[in-house]
């Protein structure tokens, strides 16, 4: 029983590892998309 | 965007298969019983993040050779997505040997070998951190990792040179090693699941990196203006 709770746990581990990691590139993402969105509105203003 | 939630919802089935046929098809070992099944994730995410580093390899003798951005944009986002499976495979192995060694670690050839690699990796990107230069940062990065790839045919062949702790290996271990043809189907399948979310990934980062280079852009020309 024992075995199986580590098989378990280093699945939903090694899972969360990598959903965690996919949401940091996610959020990292967004937020440089905003930030171009908004230098790119100041670039047109200033035109 | 469509074609962004297609592939994630492959990867998802995937990954999903490959934990089914895990559990499900490939059958008890004699020793270890269910606990060997972390096998097929612990060794599928190592085999993963060793081929990351390869490609980041190759993207940065690319960059010292071309000098293109974009080979300093794939490096980086290998390296990255690299670290994270050799994360997994440095969380995911303690998991396995406490039940079946009676520790969670020693400092043992392969073990070592993989902790040194993951070290490599994250000096690899704090080194970008701290210089502010983009042409001289990517050169001194892909200099760095270059050197830094010295490691994974050590940590390759540490379970071949060396016998200390970790098992000897089941895979290209020579004439006395072999899997049963069951689990070595289950465990490819595993390992080209593992390939696919790690090329995924991949792709994400780097699509992360271009826009980087993009926001740099539009920075210069309102700076210019």
């Amino acid at each position: 029983m024992k075995s199986l709770d580590s098989v378990f746990a280093a699945y939903i581990i090694g899972w969360a590892v990598f959903f965690v990691f996919y949401l940091t590139i996610a959020k990292r993402t967004s937020s440089l998309r905003k930030e171009v969105h908004r230098l790119k509105n100041s670039l047109n203003r200033g035109k | 965007m469509w074609k962004r939630a297609i592939g994630a919802a492959f990867v998802v089935f995937l990954v999903g298969a490959a934990a089914y046929v895990s559990f499900y098809v490939a059958p008890d070992e004699k020793t270890m019983h269910v606990l060997y099944r972390i096998f097929y994730f612990h060794a599928a995410a190592a085999w993963a993040g060793m081929t990351a580093f390869f490609i980041c390899f190759v993207a940065n003798l690319l960059y010292v050779w071309r000098r293109d951005e974009k080979w300093d944009s794939l490096a980086v986002s290998c390296a990255e997505v690299g670290l994270a499976f050799i994360t997994v495979v440095l969380i995911t192995g303690p998991i396995w040997a406490k039940p079946a060694w009676g520790i969670y670690w020693t400092w043992d050839a392969r073990l070592t070998s993989t902790f040194v690699l993951w070290l490599l990796y994250i000096s690899y990107l704090l080194l970008r951190t701290l210089v502010e230069e983009p042409d001289r940062r990517a050169l001194l990065s892909a200099l760095f990792g270059i050197f830094a790839f010295i490691d994974v045919p050590i940590v390759f062949g540490a379970i071949r040179w060396w016998r200390t702790q970790h098992p000897a290996p089941v895979i290209m271990g020579g004439p006395n090693s072999g899997l049963d043809p069951t689990m070595a189907k289950v465990f490819f399948f595993s390992v080209l699941a593992m390939h696919v979310l790690m090329a995924f990934l991949v792709a994400e980062r780097y699509g992360l990196e271009k826009l980087r280079t993009d926001l740099e852009l539009v920075r210069r020309e309102v700076e210019a203006i």
